[in-house]
């Protein structure tokens, strides 16, 4: 059953392992620069000033070649499952029954459920360990980067529990991988043809990936609860809202520092609980009374400020949860594929 | 002796049409069976439950008394060559050689190797690039050399060109007189069976309307002509299957165990396409109006 998977397989494989290779020697060719002017810089053995050094370094990449390479790392690291699904998935059987050579594979001396295992499991594992080497040399590759993005940032954030850096590190393409393939194959299985099953596992796989970090991941782990003073003087938003018929209303959002972690609301509640929403007081709305007046004014108030949030010492336990997810769809999609090619349906 | 293929009341209904109802049949081991029929009349449904393909709806089936497809063993006792003759378009003639001898623990290496010299094909060549009747001999390779015990072809010379035809079946006459492997192979034309073919089921309307040893079937029937008469004047064990008039003569095929002694009728062989053609003829009358004949009954009786 080896035998014929991988020699069915084989110029997928190789051109798998072509794109690793010119992947491969694209970051080969510039890890080692970026390492350098990591350790130029002084973050490794700083002991204060580090967030700034660490803002410096970010500063220094943003526009030059090695920024260009760690978003394109972002975006090769979300693509490759996908890929891997439509177009090592979904041919992988429908293309047997277009062509009807299934009837020729389950007319040899092997049953159909052996023929659906080998076929999966050898070309799952393949998907799998592709989508590894890459991540391992992209993380390889991005980890200066990643370290000093890891001290405060302004906004936008790349800290590796920001949605676009955290699906592209850890173990979690693993199980993106394993999801795409057995959706492809899944896909392929059901549908019979191959490029409508191609388009579907593109339009659910990409659905998927929106939904996750969205809805699923911020709730994977029941996120902490803080609460602190709402200090006008250090607010992140002060806005007085007087567009509209009504009358004016407030929005605050209060600082609150982290490093890495990932926000999810950050409220200013009055102390009988409710949300602050104004109505501002008339030295906020004046243009003669001092700024300092406003401020003072709100302190007054005892607004607190609630917060949820994932801290970023949460990273590997998340990165389990989500994968372990994926893996477990995997799996059953894995099942429910052996199930279908088991029922005669030739 | 098991039966090479032992069928009863099986029947398989996709959605609302029934592709194959009621058959009823028991085929003998080492015969080359013809199962013949118009296109839609059921035989590729009827070899796919034979191969396990499909899975009945109704009824059972047995082949070489086991479950077919139920485990490697029942699936190395059984060749099959599906219509189409599919192979993989991608991998070489000797991929496909390689491919035989991974997935059959009986594959006879050898067998494959002269075969495929014999009938001249490069093993190198992609199988995508070979002609309709060498990737039929190729699939026909992969179904003899694993040594099966009844090889179950569909149709496979359907699409291919005389010389081809002619070729397929030189070669599969070879393979059952140097091996004893029971042949089912269908077709939609009785001709190309009527070479090779030593028993013969003719499948129409997704029924079963004539199964038997073809010398049996030839011996037992006969075409009589005479005067204009009344058909029921024919004697008791003379069962008539088509009966039609002309103004002063009447055409009579009769199925009888003992020859038609009555001086008045002349009595003629019929050939086995005529005899096929008959009964094809027959369930179609019988589909398009109440008014039955006898096939069934004969065919009961015959059993």
């Amino acid at each position: 059953m080896i035998w014929l998977t991988w020699r069915q397989f084989r110029w997928q494989a190789i051109s798998g392992a072509a794109i690793l290779a010119v992947l491969a020697i694209v970051l080969g060719a510039t890890g080692p620069g970026l390492a350098t002017r990591y350790d130029q810089i002084g973050l490794p053995s700083c002991h204060a000033m580090c967030a700034a050094l660490a803002q410096q370094f970010i500063n220094e990449l943003e526009f030059g070649t090695y920024g260009k390479l760690f978003y394109a790392g972002l975006v090769v690291m979300y693509l490759a499952p996908g890929l891997i699904g439509i177009f090592w998935g979904a041919p992988l059987i429908s293309r047997e029954f277009e062509h009807g050579t299934h009837r020729l594979a389950w007319s040899q001396s092997v049953t159909r459920t052996r023929w659906a295992l080998g076929k999966l499991g050898f070309t799952w594992l393949v998907s799998v360990a592709t989508v590894g080497l890459l991540a391992l040399a992209i993380t390889w590759w991005a980890s200066p980067i990643d370290h000093a993005l890891n001290y405060p940032q302004p906004s936008p954030r790349f800290d590796r529990l920001a949605p676009l850096v955290f699906g592209a590190r850890g173990v979690a393409p693993l199980g993106y991988a394993a999801f795409a393939f057995a959706l492809g194959v899944t896909a392929g299985v059901l549908i019979r043809r191959t490029v409508p099953a191609m388009a579907v596992t593109l339009v659910i796989f990409a659905g998927v990936q929106v939904v996750m970090p969205q809805l699923v991941r911020p709730h994977l782990i029941p996120p902490v609860q803080a609460t602190a003073p709402f200090n006008a003087n250090a607010a992140d938003e002060l806005a007085i809202n007087t567009s509209g018929k009504g009358p004016a209303t407030m929005t605050l959002v209060g600082n609150f520092s982290k490093p890495g972690a990932l926000i999810l609301s950050n409220q200013t509640i009055t102390p009988s609980g409710r949300v602050f929403d104004g109505p501002p007081a008339r030295v906020c709305l004046s243009n003669s009374a001092p700024p300092e007046a406003c401020s003072n004014w709100l302190n007054s108030l005892h607004l607190r400020q609630l917060i949820s949030y994932q801290p970023a010492s949460r990273f590997w336990p998340l990165q389990g949860a989500e994968t372990g997810i994926y893996l477990v769809l995997a799996a059953g999609l894995g099942g429910l594929c052996t199930w279908q090619i088991r029922r005669r349906r030739a | 002796m098991t039966a090479a293929i032992e069928a009863s009341g099986l029947g398989k209904k996709y959605g609302r049409r029934w592709a194959l109802s009621d058959c009823t049949l028991s085929i003998p081991v080492g015969r080359v069976v013809g199962l013949v029929g118009p296109n839609g009349a059921g035989k590729t449904t009827l070899l796919s439950l034979a191969t396990g393909m499909l899975e009945p709806t109704t009824g059972t089936i047995r082949v070489l008394g086991g479950a077919p497809g139920s485990g490697p063993q029942q699936l190395a006792r059984v060749g099959y060559v599906a219509q189409d003759t599919p192979t993989y378009a991608g991998l070489s003639v000797a991929d496909h050689l390689r491919l035989g001898a991974h997935m059959n623990p009986g594959w006879d290496a050898g067998l494959a190797t002269r075969r495929i010299n014999q009938l001249g094909l490069v093993p190198d060549q992609k199988a995508g690039t070979l002609s309709g009747g060498q990737r039929a001999q190729l699939a026909l390779t992969l179904a003899i050399a694993k040594r099966p015990e009844l090889l179950i072809l569909d149709e496979p010379i359907a699409s291919l060109d005389p010389l081809a035809r002619r070729e397929f079946l030189q070669v599969l006459m070879e393979t059952t007189a140097e091996s004893q492997v029971s042949v089912i192979m269908s077709s939609h034309l009785v001709a190309d069976l009527e070479r090779i073919a030593d028993y013969l089921v003719v499948l129409m309307s997704s029924r079963v309307q004539l199964a038997g040893e073809v010398d049996q079937l030839l011996a037992s029937h006969q075409l009589l002509t005479g005067a204009r008469r009344d058909p029921a004047a024919l004697s008791p064990g003379q069962h008539i299957v088509t009966a039609s008039h002309t103004d002063r003569q009447s055409t009579i095929l009769v199925r009888s165990d003992a020859p038609v002694l009555d001086p008045s009728w002349t009595v003629s062989q019929i050939d086995l396409e005529d005899l096929v053609l008959a009964y094809m003829g027959l369930a179609r009358t019988e589909a398009a109006g109440p008014a039955a004949p006898t096939a069934i009954k004969i065919l009961e009786e015959q059993r």
